[in-house]
């Protein structure tokens, strides 16, 4: 019995937390399309999360690129196919790997960046501090973060998967005497506009998914400075969850495509 | 009624007599509660032109809340609050923040942006005025006369991490003067700080207040500093402004609650 008033208990919460979560992205919405624009908070954002998570996107998608061809090569000999490799990495990093792993980055990067820096903000009284002299902080604060993880992330999934096909190249051309030229090709011509846009599009998502979570935890920071690392904590928890599920609607709805 | 509420209604129409001039803050019968727990129960203020008002109450009393209230930080639940004859609750978005430029806001923290220097922190809150304040295109000058009263020009460059605590809430003074408001909340001024370095947070106030005429709402529970201060205080007890005169006569009473406040 207590533990069934358990889980009636969270359920309800869980689906509070997606209403005003929800709200919270109707409210970004709103305040976004009205003026005055934050147009220099928002360069400097887009300077913070896209440059400065370049390195870290780089070297997570070179390794990838690297283990993933590693891990493939073996088998695909066994069949007599690995001549494929290219067009498998290429198509596999393109459409999936590439945009999930650089999200599931961002989001431990970003999202718990945003997360402890505003529920910093909210603690020490900065936003309200904004607030009294007249600046909207929702608007200065969320609207342009969130719309920078928004511009940022497709930027940094495409330079991502372009370093993890480097990767996997470096390893066909040691392993398997393949050019660089001869590899980009290959994949080139496996890779169609079918494979890139969904990609592609599918990156916006995530990259608001994980702004609207990072801004919604640390927005709403409470319970002084252990509430700043809670906030840092969930954002992390919850955008990395809500990717997958906005990876699985968006791999649902480009597969209707396809099949039409 | 107890001897201090009479000596309340006395007061309250001595000050409105000598003072002769419109309430630039007017509270009445605020009301506010999280849950179960009522924080301010009819709570009801006067602060006059030019005048120093303080008000005292134990930590948890409600009067960070009530001056969150003031300034629409915060929803009441019921009650009339007015600020220079405009009634808070129904001013829209854009008069409210026109409006809060005449108030500066001292937070109890200093409330400094932690990713901009001093020099940004005081341009921040510009950046919406700048047709009250009159600017085309250079802020050095404000900027410099802000942190000039404040005796800090030399910090412009550094980042509020560089500074000691007391230099930050002379910075966040100097950013609240920066829009060149007519009324100051102050919350806890003195909260958190040394003595001496105290001390001269209160100097600086009484200065300021000198130089500009500003009205001044002080909230703290630091006897010393309202005894400096204040004009005239109000104790917050219950959620209610059990108690309202000088400093000289408040610290007379013979009632337990409010002598509780002057006992060292």
């Amino acid at each position: 019995m207590a533990y069934a008033t358990q889980t009636t208990k969270r359920l309800k919460q869980f689906f509070v937390e997606i209403g005003e979560l929800s709200n919270f992205a109707m409210r970004f919405f709103k305040e976004a399309l009205k003026p005055p624009y934050e147009f220099k908070e928002l360069l400097r954002q887009c300077y913070n999360m896209g440059n400065r998570s370049l390195v870290l996107v780089g070297v997570t998608g070179f390794i990838i690129g690297l283990v993933l061809t590693l891990q493939s090569r073996p088998t695909l000999i066994e069949f007599g196919a690995v001549s494929w490799m290219p067009n498998m990495v290429g198509i596999s990093i393109v459409r999936e790997i590439g945009p999930v792993i650089t999200a599931l980055i961002c989001a431990g990067r970003i999202a718990s960046g945003i997360g402890a820096e505003l529920g910093s903000m909210r603690v020490t009284e900065q936003i309200d501090a904004m607030e009294v002299s007249g600046t909207n902080p929702f608007k200065y604060l969320v609207v342009t973060r969130i719309a920078a993880t928004t511009l940022m992330l497709p930027l940094l999934v495409i330079f991502g998967d372009m370093v993890a096909l480097y990767g996997s190249a470096l390893v066909e051309n040691i392993k398997g005497n393949v050019s660089f030229q001869l590899y980009f090709n290959a994949v080139f011509d496996a890779l169609e506009f079918g494979d890139l846009l969904p990609a592609t599009v599918k990156s916006f998502f995530f990259g608001f998914t994980i702004g609207l979570v990072g801004c919604y935890k640390g927005y709403y920071s409470k319970k002084g400075t252990a509430g700043v690392g809670v906030a840092a904590n969930t954002a992390v928890v919850m955008a990395s969850l809500l990717l997958f599920f906005v990876d699985f609607i968006a791999v649902f709805i480009s597969d209707i495509f396809y099949e039409l | 009624m107890n001897y201090d509420m009479i000596k309340k209604e006395q007061i309250l129409s001595k000050s409105e007599t000598d003072m002769g001039n419109e309430p630039v803050i007017d509270i009445r019968d605020l009301r506010k509660s999280f849950g179960d727990n009522h924080v301010l129960n009819g709570f009801s203020l006067r602060l006059y032109r030019g005048e120093n008002l303080v008000v005292m109450g134990k930590s948890g009393s409600g009067k960070s809340v009530m001056i969150k209230c003031l300034v629409g930080l915060m929803q009441a639940d019921s009650g009339f609050l007015s600020v220079m004859g405009k009634e808070i609750k129904k001013l829209d978005r854009k008069t409210l923040d026109t409006l809060r430029s005449d108030i500066g806001f001292l937070f109890q923290g200093s409330a400094l942006y932690d990713s901009m220097t001093v020099r940004e922190n005081l341009e921040f809150p510009m950046r919406r005025h700048k047709e009250k304040l009159g600017i085309v295109t250079d802020t050095t000058p404000l900027v410099v006369e802000a942190l000039e009263n404040v005796g800090l020009a030399h910090t412009m460059n550094l980042m509020p991490v560089e500074l000691s605590g007391g230099m930050k809430r002379r910075v966040a003074l100097a950013r609240t003067l920066i829009l060149k408001p007519k009324i100051i909340l102050y919350d806890e001024p003195t909260s958190g700080l040394d003595p001496i370095t105290a001390k001269e947070i209160i100097e600086l106030m009484r200065s300021i207040q000198k130089k500009y005429g500003t009205s001044s709402l002080i909230i703290t529970h630091d006897v010393d500093c309202a005894r400096v201060i204040s004009e005239r205080m109000v104790l917050l007890v219950d959620g209610i402004n059990y108690a309202e005169g000088t400093y000289v006569e408040l610290s007379k009473s013979t009632d337990p609650k409010v002598e509780a406040f002057f006992k060292k």
